[in-house]
């Protein structure tokens, strides 16, 4: 069985890597484990937030210069970030996806715990404020599913006063759908909720709900948890409830993420690409510096061969890295990772602290060829939080670095 | 201290992230099913301790196993909903459910007056008292049966011819082939002789796969020893057994052990899919299929989900592939809401058509010439729910292959 390309997981960077390529006419099959980032995301993508030295960044296109030679962003270099940051609103919307924001400067948007965090571009749905700066002014309710622990409104009003509205009340609804889940205390969790919420007489009775709560308030602000199978719901929502709603985010699953992924896998399957749900690379075979064939546990003895592999694992949460008390390894290639010697520089006993080990990765060069004992592979390309060279968490890169080396590496496989 | 945390059925792994709640298809529609994680691991460890915390509404799980595709942890959820409603649930299934689960006895009866049955089940008032006496909806269009079967064909038409081939296999046909579709079985003959292979019958019995649906337990504990004895004869003469559906080739190999707790470790692996098989053997160029140069044919690939647990759908795409003059799109991979004798029921009539909308619209709005699909039921419920026709792959093959070339092409040199 031979491909032009596979590509070795399903997360954002597998899959923009992936949809370019197969839309190019290459022939691409990804395989896809388990679970990946995008079940946490917060509907924001970051591009850049900090500098390494933790220093906030409102232009984060213009900052990239600042970073050292081996972040990911310094390997594609400025120019092309430019050109692919143009690119990525139309690439998403061509999958479903609208995405808002000025590719320029960063944004704020807003956190479970009600504080704010520089973020890039967002959904169309998702709450985000221009500045830091920005003042609410007005009242606001903030409305939660009766019994929902994972949305934290007392940590959400203490935030949304500081931008100087007035909280005025929080209050609870009881729709019978949700009080049915709520006999299994451990389903009152976002996507259940969001699922009940995807039918329509569901929805219209929440929308009428809240309606019947508001005593003139500017704002209400209510759980991210709308818009599951259609986002067009949200929408419908604003025309239904007379004030502003900001959709707040919730404890994880985050249900924007999962819809996201969902559309981003349609349309590579629609583009034309095999996507292996649920099917995981067990083994591969590199010889001569380069990558030859892969093994899954679905397909067992078949060599499943290409021309080109995009290795796009993740970081240790996707299984993409391992660790054992002595080393980290990546271990479907095992390609050589960067970390120190001295284990107990790995981390830092303050949780909240910076985490050296979220930093930690698979080495590449210029163009995201790994090495394997020292020898580049060049017909592999490491893509996404599987790349050392940063530490995206601390930064606010996450996203940005999947969708920039995900560009880079397909832009690459085209021209060869 | 506990040496060992992972159980059989490794419901410890569950990290509760909710992932397999997003991809139940029965969770949107039916309020009353607890959903996958609650009925699976979460439900097991309260069950562990209390035969007592036993939910009737498992029974509202379709066993479309998505929730265990979907899952990052392996944890088979789908395999612990029926394990507990084997163990726990003592309730004797209804007359209804006892007849939707004999596949083959109802095959059985129906034959001998099939065009009486056919014109029987498709009228109105046997529909209403299907409907009123056995809560089988009446709104439910039934496959028809074929006066002759499979077999009574291969006995008469082809089975003397299959000595001449170097190679061997047994063929485990399934009810579907047998009662309602036997052109499927005439296909995969055609083809696996054509590419040099002999085609052998096995004494099979009914997979089972709808009496664990059911609950019909001991039988279809009867069934699968048999038919896993059967495979032991195949297998010590070298035949390899090769299934043309997806079900019940997932019920043969991981159903037996996972559910019913039958060792089939030493049979599992001859087990395949006629898909599987004809890939594998072009991949090692011990075969060779040449194409007839005017098919032409829009197709769409509905995954049905036994088949996207096997994950073997990708033989399928890459043999449809194959045939020049063909464009496939596969759908977005949902289920079709039919799940064996799930839709029939007359309580779960609604809800099955409503988890099969998507893939409904997305067929209407692809407007093919025709959908591909390995399983028979799908392919009763989307003719029934859309104005196409379905095909198995086998029998796309069968229709594009160039048979006679193929068989030369094939020819020991
Ligand atoms: C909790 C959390 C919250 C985040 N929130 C944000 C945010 O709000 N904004 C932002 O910009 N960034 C955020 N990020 C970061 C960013 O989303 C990720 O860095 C980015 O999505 C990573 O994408 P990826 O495709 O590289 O990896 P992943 O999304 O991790 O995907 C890797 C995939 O590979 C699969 N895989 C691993 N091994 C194999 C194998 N052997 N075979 C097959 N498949 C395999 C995994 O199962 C997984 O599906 C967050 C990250 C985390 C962990
Ligand atoms: S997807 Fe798997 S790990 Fe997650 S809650 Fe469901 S069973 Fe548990
Ligand atoms: S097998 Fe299907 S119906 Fe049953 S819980 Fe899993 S996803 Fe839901």
């Amino acid at each position: 069985m031979r491909y032009d390309v596979i590509l070795i997981g399903g997360g954002l960077s597998s899959l923009v890597c992936g949809i370019t390529l197969q839309k190019a006419g290459k022939r691409c099959l990804m395989v896809s484990a388990g679970q990946n980032a995008l079940h946490f995301s917060s509907g924001t993508f970051g591009l850049l937030g900090k500098l390494p030295n933790g220093k906030e960044v409102s232009e984060p296109i213009a900052a990239i210069h600042k970073l050292g030679a081996s972040h990911p962003y310094s390997k594609i270099g400025g120019g092309k970030i430019m050109e692919y940051a143009k690119a990525t609103p139309q690439f998403f919307a061509d999958c479903g996806i609208e995405l808002k924001g000025n590719r320029n400067s960063n944004m704020y948007r807003l956190t479970p715990s009600g504080t704010l965090m520089p973020c890039w571009l967002a959904l169309k749905e998702t709450t985000v404020f221009p500045s830091r700066k920005e003042r609410l002014r007005g009242r606001m309710l903030i409305v939660n599913f009766a019994g929902y622990l994972d949305f934290n409104t007392d940590f959400l009003a203490e935030g949304l006063e500081k931008m100087g509205v007035s909280v005025s009340r929080i209050a609870d609804v009881k729709l019978p759908d949700v009080e049915h889940l709520r006999q299994n205390p451990t389903e009152m969790r976002s996507v259940n909720i969001a699922r009940v919420m995807d039918r329509e007489e569901n929805w219209k009775q929440f929308a009428k709900e809240v309606a019947d709560l508001l005593q003139g308030e500017e704002y209400v602000v209510i759980p991210e948890v709308f818009g599951l199978a259609d986002p067009m719901v949200c929408e419908w929502l604003r025309e239904m409830i007379p004030a502003e709603i900001l959709f707040a985010g919730t404890m994880p699953p985050s249900v924007p993420g999962i819809r996201m992924q969902m559309l981003l896998k349609r349309a590579f399957v629609y583009a034309g690409g095999t996507f292996l749900m649920g099917d995981e690379v067990l083994a591969s075979e590199v010889s001569e510096g380069r990558a030859r064939s892969v093994r899954t546990a679905n397909l067992g003895a078949i060599d499943v061969e290409a021309d080109h592999f995009v290795l796009a694992s993740g970081h240790f949460f996707a299984k993409g890295l391992l660790s054992t008390p002595k080393a980290v390894l990546e271990p479907v290639f095992g390609l050589d990772v960067s970390y120190p010697a001295d284990r107990n520089s790995w981390y830092d006993i303050d949780f909240f602290a910076k985490q050296n080990y979220l930093g930690f990765g698979v080495e590449t060069d210029q163009d995201f060829h790994p090495f394997k004992d020292g020898s580049p592979v060049g017909n592999l390309y490491v893509i996404g939080a599987e790349l050392g060279g940063c530490n995206s968490l601390f930064e606010g890169s996450g996203a940005g670095v999947a969708i920039m080396t995900a560009f880079r590496a397909a832009e690459i496989i085209m021209n060869e | 201290m506990q040496q060992r945390n992972i159980s059989f059925n490794n419901f410890e792994q569950c990290i509760k992230c909710t992932i397999c709640t997003v991809y139940c298809p029965v969770v949107s529609v039916n309020p009353a099913f607890p959903g996958p994680k609650q009925a699976g691991p979460d439900g097991e460890r309260l069950r562990l301790k209390n035969k007592f915390f036993f939910d009737e509404n498992l029974k509202f799980c379709m066993n479309c196993k998505r929730c265990e595709v979907a899952c990052p942890s392996g944890v088979k959820i789908a395999d612990l909903i029926h394990s507990a409603r084997r163990n726990y649930d003592k309730q004797f299934p209804e007359l209804r459910d006892v007849v939707l689960a004999n596949t083959d006895l109802m095959g059985k009866f129906a034959r001998p007056v099939a065009p009486l049955v056919n014109s029987l089940i498709s009228t109105k008032p046997a529909k209403v008292v299907m409907d009123v006496m056995l809560d089988i909806d009446r709104n439910r269009a039934f496959p028809k049966y074929q006066s002759r079967g499979f077999r009574g064909w291969f006995k008469k038409e082809a089975r003397a011819a299959q000595d001449c081939y170097r190679n061997q296999l047994a063929y485990f046909h399934g009810c579907s082939t047998e009662y309602q579709h036997p052109e499927v079985g005439k296909a995969f003959v055609q083809v696996m002789n054509a590419v040099g292979w002999g085609v052998r019958l096995l004494k099979e019995k009914c997979c089972g796969v709808a009496m664990i649906s059911n609950g019909l337990w001991s039988q279809v504990a009867r069934n699968a020893n048999h038919n896993i004895a059967e495979f032991r004869k195949a297998v010590s003469r070298g035949l390899p057994i090769v299934a043309t559906a997806s079900t019940c080739t997932l019920t043969m190999r991981d159903e037996y052990p996972h559910i019913l707790g039958i060792d089939n470790a030493d049979v599992r692996d001859h087990i395949t899919l006629v898909e599987k098989f004809l890939f594998e053997k072009l991949d090692a160029g011990e075969i060779r299929l040449v194409f007839k140069n005017d098919y032409r044919a829009r197709i769409v690939y509905h995954i049905p989900c036994h088949m996207e647990k096997l994950g073997w759908s990708i033989f399928t795409e890459e043999l449809i592939r194959m045939i020049p003059g063909v464009s496939l799109t596969v759908l977005d991979s949902g289920c079709c809401g039919i799940a064996g004798t799930y839709g029939f029921k007359k309580e779960n009539y609604a809800s099955s058509q409503a988890i099969g909308k998507s893939v409904f619209d997305q067929i209407n709005a692809l407007s093919p010439d025709f959908v591909c699909c390995e399983c028979e039921t799908c392919k009763w419920q989307i003719e029934m729910s859309t104005a196409y026709k379905v095909f198995n792959p086998i029998v796309i093959l069968a229709e594009a292959l160039d048979l006679e070339a193929t068989a030369a092409a094939n020819q020991p040199r």
